[in-house]
């Protein structure tokens, strides 16, 4: 980004405003879509709805832009009610998945076509989408189409024509999902900084974990038309408010285990409860891979967990070791030059981290995904 | 192989023969004397009859083809009504020709009209103006509607999403989009219309009134006019349709383009 | 007349995508717009059928029914000829049709690719030609051909080529949706020879769009009257056009004109129930 670009926009003349949901339902026939959502959106707060297919989060942000009507519930938006307003007046702007550019304009037309519909003078919109273009790095394929740039360039010039019109809130529809996936993260990061930058308020929707915690300064999981946790990044890791959660965010081993006096006892190693309150019974614990650590068997105590590794999954900077106990199947996951030493078929001793663990106390682990 | 052998003899043989029964001479050599035929204004009467016939029912045949290829499209992909309409047309646009004329007679002619009688009827266009609007509807939404099906919905929410309105929207990127498609349709019905011989046929053969009854009077005469009259306005109909054909295609790829 | 996809094949949409909500006033709208046009243009069509079926049934004194008309196809000599032999010439050009089109268009497709420009561009020709133009042509030629043998039936030659550029497109649109060159590969790597993908990969694939040109060439030769006329022969299209220059609307032309509209949309259901049990299996 040229200093030009970042002095344009260093005081941002719309900062952020506060965004609303309360109690939003919306049902399709039989299909409940929304079950009363609640969010509110700090100003210039950019906020990640992340869930599986069908969970919502799409029609959440569809019903904020005023796409689709909702069946219950209000949008405030700067302490302004919003909810009856039509799409095209709610001064929002939107990146689609896929193929929203116009293939009949070139991306500098395409840029400014939001103020050519509000009757911008054409040297005014011309310089703005230009000036739009360099913030997002385009500036070169103004006279281009969307047809002879490349899809991230398009999701790119998608980006330049949302924020042309200086909307108060920017709302992207899974923007990344049909990109490769390196132009996938350099793109994240620059929507990240730009929204950084204007100091927008924004909705992100994804069904990527990674893209999710990587930019959002909240993260909402979404399940079948609910909002599960809201909540940053490291704590929808690292302390999931549901089953559910864990095991969507992130990887999880799921170990039977005894929950006794608020504490769960796994393959041995007895681990602190999240929810002491868990009566005492048979649990599943969902326990992170990067809380189990490993160490070659050699020369010690008996007493310590044992068992054979059965591969390990190089991954870059870690690997990923699963481990059979006999009883169960685990996945620790280690620093790449600590798997190294393991080989295949060699003992093991595992240890837990003592962390608080979830339990679901659905019993048996077997089945489902 | 033999397919070209077989192709060559009954298609491009023929057209070969017609243009060059068009250029002879009496005396069998190489004359495009004869072509000046066509500027004759008896026999442009016959080229502006059938251009009035085929630009009117072309031009109407496209507005309301485009407009019921509309409903057409924007109701369930899967649904009842689109399968019912897109059989119908199919079903339709065979029915033309002789059958569709007695169709019409039933309906409104003027002896004995079903519904009314259309005085009319029997004056050119008239009646058989709108037996052609009949066929060039639903061959009209054959075609128009992949066009209309290739528009993404994401377009028009961008457009209200950015500010627009339902008219904004058509204005600035419905219809310039589907510009090309229509006009490109709407020359595949012109074509359609000057080839067409069988309805009109049907409708009035005493007078004609239009350029292939024209060569049907001239293949079968005997008398006056010059031998060869028959293939000149062939030709002049063939070049006619060639230049509109062109037309067509170079349309249709950009269509494609934006569209697909 | 021009056949265009009589199932409108060019008109798939994706069923996958789930199209999005709409807002209500806009729905509400663009309902009442959609239901006003189907009203408006359905009686547009409907009414010249009435018209006619109701004619094909009209009795001695106006205002009378009788199935007169009806008797009377079965009745009227030329008529029956001329519908044997319409029905004869259907089914010598689809087949001739399917012969020389399908391992050609099959061929072409898995071997030759660089001919099938050219050969697109011959088999869409004819949509550029009109029959009136063509006859004109095609008289010289006939008249060889009428040394040998004199019989209607030899109008198939010259329906073949009409009905090329509509068979061609159903066929392309089905080579192209089963992805004819991948099957073939796999079909290849996987031992059969060549006569065994044609037959027994790729064909049965395409069952739909075989019957699809079928429909469309069958259709085509029926509807056909431009060339069977100018060259005097006698099928149904002619034989109707001569009984109405006789006798204007005589009842029987309507009865005719409707028989063959309904044997027009059985043929339609029947295709298209064919299509579906298909995709099922």
């Amino acid at each position: 980004m040229t200093s030009s670009a970042a002095a344009t926009y260093a005081a941002p003349a719309r900062a952020g405003v506060e965004v609303r949901l309360e109690g939003l339902r919306r049902t399709y026939g039989q299909v409940v879509a929304l079950d009363g959502v609640d969010l509110t959106l700090q100003p210039g707060e950019l906020i990640a709805l992340l869930g599986p297919s069908g969970c919502g989060k799409t029609t959440t942000l569809r019903l904020l832009a005023g796409l689709e009507d909702a069946d219950g519930g209000t949008i405030t938006v700067a302490g302004r009610d919003i909810s009856k307003l039509p799409a095209s007046k709610r001064d929002m702007g939107m990146v689609f998945q896929a193929y929203s550019l116009f293939p009949h304009m070139t991306v500098r037309q395409n840029v400014a076509f939001g103020l050519r519909l509000r009757k911008v003078s054409k040297e005014a919109r011309d310089r703005r989408a230009l000036e739009m273009l360099e913030l997002v790095g385009l500036s070169e394929q103004a006279d281009r189409y969307a047809s002879q740039i490349s899809g991230g360039q398009q999701q790119r010039v998608a980006l330049a024509r949302a924020l042309a019109i200086e909307p108060k809130v920017l709302l992207l529809d899974e923007p990344l999902s049909a990109l490769d996936a390196k132009v996938r993260a350099q793109l994240r990061d620059q929507i990240r900084r730009i929204q950084l930058e204007l100091g927008i308020t924004t909705l992100f929707v994804t069904h990527d974990q990674e893209e999710a915690l990587a930019i959002a300064d909240r993260v909402g999981v979404m399940r079948e038309g609910r909002i599960e946790q809201l909540a940053p990044p490291t704590e929808v890791y690292s302390r999931p408010a549901t089953s559910f959660v864990a095991e969507f965010v992130g990887l999880t081993n799921r170990l039977p285990g005894e929950v006794r006096n608020g504490r769960v006892t796994v393959e041995g190693c007895e681990l602190p409860l999240v929810d002491p309150g868990v009566p005492d019974g048979p649990a599943v614990a969902l326990v992170r891979p990067e809380a189990v650590t490993l160490a070659s068997s050699a020369g010690q105590e008996s007493g310590a967990l044992v068992g054979t590794v059965i591969a390990i999954t190089f991954l870059g900077a870690t690997s990923r070791v699963t481990v059979d106990l006999g009883s169960t199947t685990v996945m620790a996951q280690l620093p790449t030059a600590d798997a190294s030493a393991l080989a295949a078929g060699s003992q093991v001793t595992l240890t837990i981290r003592p962390d608080p663990v979830l339990v679901s106390v659905d019993k048996v682990a077997a089945s489902e995904a | 192989m033999p397919f070209l052998a077989y192709v060559g003899v009954f298609l491009l043989l023929p057209t070969g023969i017609v243009i060059w029964d068009a250029v002879k001479n009496p005396a069998g050599q190489f004359d495009l004397a004869s072509l000046k035929l066509l500027f004759n204004p008896e026999v442009r009467t016959f080229f502006t009859g059938s251009i009035e016939l085929s630009a009117l029912s072309s031009v109407v045949g496209a507005v309301f083809g485009a407009i019921l290829a509309y409903a057409v499209a924007s109701g369930n992909p899967d649904g009842v009504v689109r399968r019912l309409y897109l059989s119908g047309s199919g079903v339709l646009a065979q029915f033309g020709g002789v059958t569709l004329a007695f169709a019409f007679n039933a309906a409104i002619g003027p002896s004995t009209g079903f519904l009314f009688h259309a005085g009319w009827y029997y004056d050119f266009p008239g009646g058989i103006a709108l037996i052609y609007i009949y066929f060039q509807i639903p061959l009209m939404v054959l075609v128009f509607l992949p066009a209309i099906d290739g528009l993404k919905i994401q377009w028009r929410e961008a457009t209200e999403n950015l500010g627009g309105s339902t008219w904004h929207y058509w204005r600035y990127v419905g219809f310039p989009l589907l510009a090309p498609a229509f006009i490109g349709a709407t020359l595949l019905l012109f074509a359609n219309a000057l080839s067409a011989y069988a309805t009109i046929q049907a409708w009035e053969n005493q007078i004609a009134y239009t350029a292939p009854q024209q060569i049907y009077i001239a293949i079968n005469s005997e008398v006056g006019l010059a031998s060869n009259e028959g293939d000149i306005i062939a030709v002049g109909m063939m070049v006619l349709v060639a230049i509109i054909m062109v037309g067509y295609f170079r349309l249709q790829r950009r269509a494609a383009r934006w569209l697909r | 007349m021009v056949a265009v996809n009589v199932l409108g094949e060019g008109a798939l949409v994706d069923p996958s995508a789930r199209p999005p909500g709409m807002q209500l006033g806009r729905r509400k709208r663009l309902n009442l717009f959609r239901w006003v046009t189907f009203t408006i243009f359905g009686l547009f069509f409907l009414l010249p059928l009435i018209a006619m079926i109701r004619f094909s049934l009209e009795g001695k004194k106006p205002g009378t029914f009788s199935l007169t008309a009806w008797a009377q196809i079965g009745s009227t000599p030329d008529l029956v000829s001329a519908i044997e032999i319409t029905l004869e010439l259907a089914v010598i050009t689809c087949a001739v049709m399917l012969v020389l089109l399908v391992p050609t268009m099959i061929w072409i497709r898995l071997r030759v690719q660089r001919i099938s420009q050219i050969f697109e561009f011959l088999c869409l020709l004819p949509l550029t030609i009109p029959a009136i133009v063509l006859v004109v042509g095609l008289q010289p030629i006939y008249n060889q051909i009428e040394h040998y043998n004199v019989s209607a039936l030899q109008l198939f030659w010259v329906y073949v080529i009409l009905a090329l550029p509509y068979a061609y497109r159903s066929l392309s649109a089905g080579l192209i949706a089963i992805d004819a060159t991948t099957l073939s590969e796999a079909a290849r790597s996987l031992g059969a020879n060549w006569a065994t993908v044609i037959l027994r990969v790729i064909v049965p694939n395409m069952w739909q769009a075989i019957m699809n040109a079928l429909l469309l060439t069958a259709a085509l030769v029926l509807g056909e009257f431009t060339i069977a006329e100018i060259l005097n022969d006698i099928t149904l299209q002619v034989a109707l056009f001569n009984i109405s220059r006789a006798t204007a609307n005589a009842g029987v032309l309507f009865s005719t004109s409707t028989a063959a509209l309904l044997f027009a949309f059985v043929l339609l259901l029947i295709l298209s129930y064919a299509g579906r049990r298909r995709r099922r299996a």
